[in-house]
């Protein structure tokens, strides 16, 4: 059984490595019979300080994904043990109450109508002035801490009663055990959707130049501009998503396997 | 040291204890048996409140742990509970299991007194004459703390001789092992009364018998103990008392050598007619 899907799985990469091959090698043919759209692109990016976006737009990227999961992960976390907390007593059923309508309003509303509403509406309203990379910061954080919190309650109800139940047995509280017991174990059963929902944040930071954040489609898109020509600089835009993206599924593999290591028999 | 007096547990509409009394005095190796779903684990969970009790008093320590404002955390410290899943840790090594609690606890004291004592000009002056309070002792550092908890540790696995498995995780011990280990978790906060839920059902046969040597020597020391258990043959040998339950009421209750040979109550009669 488990070799035929080994042996399904091997099969089912080599059609994709080959479909891959063809489109590559067919655009790179393409492009080599018409070189002159790689020239302008390289001059642009070159010459013309084009390198400068790119990598600025490169930073802006990573910043508002990488900080926007270190919010969602806190906000997540403590939305998910708000959900998780048994509801006896009336603050409890008050703070669940809010976080409903929290997660409802964030995964109701698309992230760009969100960015919006925060960038020219919430701020103005509030009277703070905040820059397009800032806003996006915090629109992110906000809105992955809907999601990561689903993630973490559904991490957190996958881990035993018992480990709870014996950190209260021994006198720890429940913020105690739940911190030290109970989240590290849940984070450990959540770690590939964390890594989805991270690379999904990344995707998701295209839409970020609606408030006038640079980020690397901007980049390309103005380097598209100024060399009046679109098709090379969105292909290679493309390749470094999905650079990065690769990069972080391997960094995601291999922090798996490092956490693995108290599921091990020896 | 433990009374429960009229001790009622209902979930939803299931009323699984129907008013238990009962005493348990220090030094007691109270066993407690009876046929499934007749309360006995419910009970033992609702003496340390891992369930909430719906009515009736525990008073321990002449503190009534059955009412919701008491801090329980800190009643629980005393009384050391060992469950039929062992409930280890699983992200913590062996040793880590056993130091947690100590650790976490005295660190938080800690940092609760030299908060207090920081204050403590400021807050006394807003106190009444009288009422003025004292600066909390403080007597050991984080750091030792943390090294007494090891060393504490170090030695219970000394005593049941895994001192070698202190820093393997859990997965890796064998099912006897785990619940030695989870035993001297609960010992590591000396407790005062050790509760014991069906300590060895979760085992191989072959493993039963380290966990009950471990149980009988911490009896012979004098440990004050109730064990929930279906193992007739230990609490013959080790309970000072047995309780027979059936249908969330304690229908027997009397010392091993009587309750065996000479059991009053019929459904007793039935009950032991069919384990023994």
């Amino acid at each position: 059984m488990e070799n035929s899907n080994k042996k399904g799985r091997r099969i089912a990469l080599y059609i994709i490595l080959a479909v891959l091959g063809i489109a590559l090698l067919a655009m790179i043919c393409y492009l080599l019979k018409d070189n002159k759209k790689v020239l302008r692109f390289l001059d642009v990016l070159i010459n013309s300080g084009g390198y400068v976006k790119v990598l600025e737009g490169l930073r802006n990227t990573a910043t508002i994904a990488i900080l926007g999961l270190v919010i969602g992960i806190v906000i997540g976390t403590l939305i998910a043990t708000v959900r998780v907390i048994p509801k006896y007593k009336l603050l409890p059923r008050v703070l669940n109450g809010i976080c409903s309508f929290y997660v409802g309003f964030f995964r109701g509303t698309p992230m760009v109508v969100q960015l919006l509403l925060f960038y020219y509406v919430m701020l103005p309203l509030m009277g703070i002035n905040m820059s397009g990379v800032n806003v996006s910061i915090l629109v992110f954080g906000l809105n992955s801490g809907a999601y990561i919190s689903e993630i973490m309650r559904a991490g957190i109800q996958s881990v035993d009663g018992g480990q709870m139940e014996a950190g209260r047995a021994v006198g720890l509280s429940f913020p105690t055990t739940m911190l030290n017991i109970v989240i590290p174990q849940a984070v450990k059963n959540i770690l590939p959707t964390l890594g989805n929902e991270f690379i999904t944040l990344i995707k998701e930071t295209s839409v970020v130049s609606f408030v006038g954040a640079a980020d690397l489609y901007v980049a390309f898109n103005m380097i598209g501009s100024n060399s009046y020509e679109f098709m090379v600089p969105y292909l290679v835009m493309a390749m470094i998503y999905i650079v990065i993206i690769m990069l972080i599924t391997l960094g995601i593999k291999l922090m798996e396997r490092g956490l693995k290591k108290s599921d091990r028999r020896n | 040291m433990i009374d429960v007096i009229d001790l009622k547990k209902s979930f939803g509409s299931l009323e699984v204890l129907k008013g238990i009394n009962v005493t348990i005095n220090k030094g007691d190796i109270v066993c407690v048996i009876g046929p499934s779903g007749s309360g006995k684990s419910t009970f033992l969970r609702c003496l340390n409140c891992m369930e909430d009790p719906t009515g009736g008093q525990i008073i321990f320590h002449n503190v009534n742990i059955a009412d919701m404002k008491v801090d329980i955390n800190i009643h629980r410290r005393k009384m050391g509970m060992v469950f039929q899943q062992f409930n280890l840790f699983n992200n913590k090594t062996v040793i880590q299991n056993i130091m947690l609690a100590p650790v976490k606890i005295g660190v938080s004291d800690l940092r609760r007194a030299k908060r207090h004592n920081f204050f403590l000009p400021l807050t006394n002056l807003l106190r009444g004459k009288d009422k003025k309070q004292a600066k909390i002792e403080i007597t050991a550092t984080e750091q030792q703390i943390k090294a007494e908890a090891r060393e504490k540790a170090l030695s219970l696995l000394r005593r049941i001789g895994l001192e070698d498995k202190a820093d393997v995780y859990p997965s890796t011990l064998s099912g006897g092992q785990k619940q030695r280990v989870a035993i001297v978790r609960a010992l590591a906060m000396n407790p005062e009364v050790m509760l014991f839920d069906e300590p060895t059902s979760a085992l191989d046969p072959e493993m039963v018998g380290e966990v009950l040597d471990l149980m009988k020597e911490l009896a012979n020391e004098g440990m004050t103990m109730v064990v929930v258990t279906h193992e007739m043959g230990f609490a013959r040998e080790v309970g000072s008392r047995i309780l027979f339950m059936d249908g969330g009421y304690i229908l027997e209750e009397n010392a091993p050598a009587e309750f065996f040979a000479n059991p009053q109550h019929p459904r007793t009669r039935e009950f032991l007619s069919k384990v023994l």
